[in-house]
């Protein structure tokens, strides 16, 4: 028992200490809701549904200024991601332009293109943007946040589309937006998202809200496409080794029991 | 190859003798896994073997994510995103690699601190430990420079920082760190050579692994009473000792299972919780990340390297007693190898003649406070460089050298020990006569 003790409590110390990722955001005023995502937690998984009405959002509003060049547009197809049918694929990947360095010219994209990159220059591409914020900080540097509510990526991207107050400032002719999610709280992003701006074929509500946390959760996805893969991975390495540990001490125990029995019995 | 009598290896079989005149390795690794262990060795003794199979995992799981990483700056950070997306158990690879990096840095804080606490340091094995500090020296190299390679933000401005120390370093500072870079700046060349380095340096630990283990076999391993195992007989010593095989084998792996559990739920489950965000973000020259943090596992002595800043009364001493050839950024780089310095002279700094601090009454609490000392520096390490932390980090630096230069060395000379027991076997009667449950009296240790 005390071994066991011993083993978590050094464990929990190392994970409570891992502050490096908690404090780097540092932004102290900043507001992150804590979205209830369907893939949070050990069996969180992706709401098929919910990535492909986030892909729409995608499609129709991010996609004028953004990119998602690490994506490859065959994996819309994936198990573990918004599973759209084969054809639909092909269809969806002719809407893109990709440069073909054989052709030296443009063409029309196919499945094993990428998304294309980012239209604008001033706007980042989205393919990991749900991995590289930290919603979540602190308390202190400690890091426990993280370890409860996760690291917050998801729910900063949400945070930050529903986070607009509706002011506007002007500084050396660029606008700037005030945002309770962005660091600093000026983001020159104008709002994209105001409710309604797509229409679900599946009749789910389109209100800001729903829209922000759809295309949050596919981005997630497109951050993190083997998720669902890695959780179940995950599950088979731990079931498996505590069994193995299992089995292991048992079989430790009677190595001993002579030993020990012996030492008792001399006392 | 140890000290302790034991049975050695006899070849039965033609075949075995034949091969034994030519070359004894059936024998050496008899010997190797059939080593008499003391037999009260507690559950800290098990990350010897935690660290193998932390290098040995390392190894394999980097070996294959060679096979499809490309160090160039241009692509580098796509082909790890290849990795993730597109290369069967990619994913898995990955953030076992990176999450091993944390496990195996685990385990090594908890071997050395086992090894300051038991006096495991101390004579005949200084030699074990000093290997173990070059170990643990290049492991933070080759953990430094595996974190450059995703060529993030966090790879490209920690490489900055830390090769800028070696900039610190006065008259051929400039020269060291355009050397180390291969350019006047991190970029392509300081890329590939990490690479090249990450992919060696395991190979070099490996090796004094080989030595490490090969010292302490000689010496015999130290034990929680810190008591010699008694070598008069075999039979004498097999009082005190069990094979290591398969006695602490089993028990090793059971430990290893255990803590493997842990391993897969965080790789599983939250495998980015120790990293960094920032380091999903490509490298960008022009841009800095707002602050830099190394890995958790670098923030003790990261808080150590940014503790001295000019306004500290010894900085200022140094400074003008050196004409400013020391000055507080060099300074900050003596202190942060000299902490580690000081720990591998430990051996030497350490006056008391009794080995285990289980029976030193005064040691045990300076201990205690040396290990929240540490993590006290750990998250020091990640604060920002502002009041109050910059106090904190000056007085926990402080306590790491007073731990080893002045509390060590005074010890000795005015701690009164505990009696110990005069045999293991004593010890470990002794601890089985407490577990019966109140039939029999508790085995008084021998004065």
């Amino acid at each position: 028992m005390s071994m066991i003790k011993k083993l978590t409590a050094s464990a929990l110390v190392v994970f409570g200490l891992s502050t490096s990722g908690a404090l780097a955001a540092g932004a102290t005023d900043t507001h992150i809701e804590d979205f209830d995502f369907s893939f949070e937690g050990p069996f969180g998984t992706y709401d098929v549904n919910q990535l492909q009405r986030g892909l729409q959002v995608y499609t129709e509003i991010c996609s004028a200024c953004h990119g998602l060049k690490f994506v490859p547009l065959r994996t819309l197809g994936d198990e573990g991601g918004p599973m759209l049918p084969e054809e639909q694929v092909i269809e969806y990947s002719k809407q893109y332009e990709v440069y073909d360095a054989e052709l030296d010219d443009f063409r029309e994209a196919v499945p094993t293109d990428h998304f294309p990159e980012s239209n604008l220059e001033t706007a980042p591409d989205l393919s990991l943007m749900a991995k590289k914020r930290a919603g979540f900080n602190g308390p202190y540097g400690l890091g426990i946040n993280q370890f409860f509510k996760g690291i917050g990526g998801p729910e900063y991207i949400a945070s930050l589309l529903v986070g607009y107050t509706g002011e506007e400032k002007e500084q050396a002719g660029v606008v700037f937006y005030e945002n309770t999610a962005f660091p600093g709280g000026w983001i020159a992003m104008a709002p994209p998202l105001y409710g309604d701006d797509v229409e679900y074929a599946d009749g789910h509500s389109t209100d800001l809200h729903h829209l922000s946390e759809d295309v949050s959760a596919f981005l997630m996805w497109t951050a993190e496409p083997k998720m669902m893969a890695r959780k179940q991975a995950g599950f088979a390495g731990v079931i498996f080794l505590t069994v193995l540990a299992v089995l292991l001490y048992l079989t430790n125990k009677r190595i001993w029991a002579p030993v020990k029995r012996r030492m008792k019995e001399e006392n | 190859m140890s000290g302790i009598p034991h049975d050695h290896y006899e070849p039965t079989s033609n075949g075995e003798k034949w091969l034994h005149r030519r070359l004894p390795v059936v024998g050496l690794l008899y010997d190797t896994l059939m080593i008499p262990t003391p037999k009260n060795l507690n559950w800290m003794w098990i990350w010897g073997i935690v660290l193998t199979f932390c290098l040995a995992l390392q190894i394999i799981t980097g070996i294959v994510l060679v096979m499809h990483y490309t160090p160039d700056v241009d692509l580098a950070f796509s082909s790890v995103e290849h990795i993730m997306r597109n290369v069967n158990g990619g994913h898995m690879l990955r953030y076992m690699h990176a999450n091993g990096a944390s496990l195996f840095f685990i385990a090594v804080y908890a071997h050395i601190f086992r090894g300051l606490y038991y006096g495991s340091y101390k004579a005949p094995r200084e030699v074990t430990w000093i290997i173990g500090m070059l170990i643990y020296l290049l492991m933070m190299a080759t953990a430094f420079m595996g974190y450059v390679l995703p060529w993030g933000q966090m790879s490209f401005w920690g490489a900055t920082v830390i090769t800028g120390l070696f900039g610190a370093i006065p008259f051929v500072g400039d020269t060291l760190q355009t050397f180390l870079l291969g350019g006047p700046a991190v970029d392509n060349a300081t890329l590939t050579r990490f690479f090249s380095l990450h992919y060696l340096f395991p190979f070099l630990i490996a090796g004094l692994v080989i030595l490490h283990i090969w010292a302490f076999h000689t010496t015999g391993n130290n034990n929680p009473t810190g008591v010699e195992v008694r070598r008069g007989s075999k039979e004498e010593a097999e009082k005190d000792t069990l094979p290591f095989w398969p006695y602490f084998v089993i028990k090793d792996l059971f430990a290893l299972a255990v803590i493997l559990a842990v391993f897969f739920a965080v790789v599983g489950f939250m495998p980015n919780y120790l990293g960094h965000p920032d380091n999903y973000i490509e490298a960008n020259p022009l841009a800095t990340p707002a602050h830099i943090v190394p890995e958790w596992y670098f923030l003790p002595f990261y808080a150590i390297l940014r503790a001295f800043t000019s306004d500290v009364w010894v900085v200022i001493i140094a400074e003008t007693l050196t004409g400013g050839i020391i000055d507080a950024k060099f300074f900050g780089v003596l202190a942060m190898f000299g902490a580690i310095a000081v720990m591998a002279a430990v051996p030497w700094l350490d006056t008391s003649n009794v080995r285990s601090g289980r029976y030193r009454p005064m040691f045990k609490w300076w201990f205690a406070l040396l290990v929240v000392d540490f993590f006290a520096l750990m998250w020091l390490g990640a604060m920002p460089a502002e009041e109050p932390y910059a106090t904190f980090s000056l007085i926990a630096s402080a306590y790491w050298f007073a731990y080893f230069l002045v509390i060590l060395p005074l010890l000795g000379v005015i701690e009164k020990p505990l009696p110990q027991p005069a045999t293991i076997e004593e010890d470990y009667k002794a601890h089985y006569a407490k577990n019966v449950g109140g039939t029999k009296t508790i085995v008084e240790p021998a004065e």
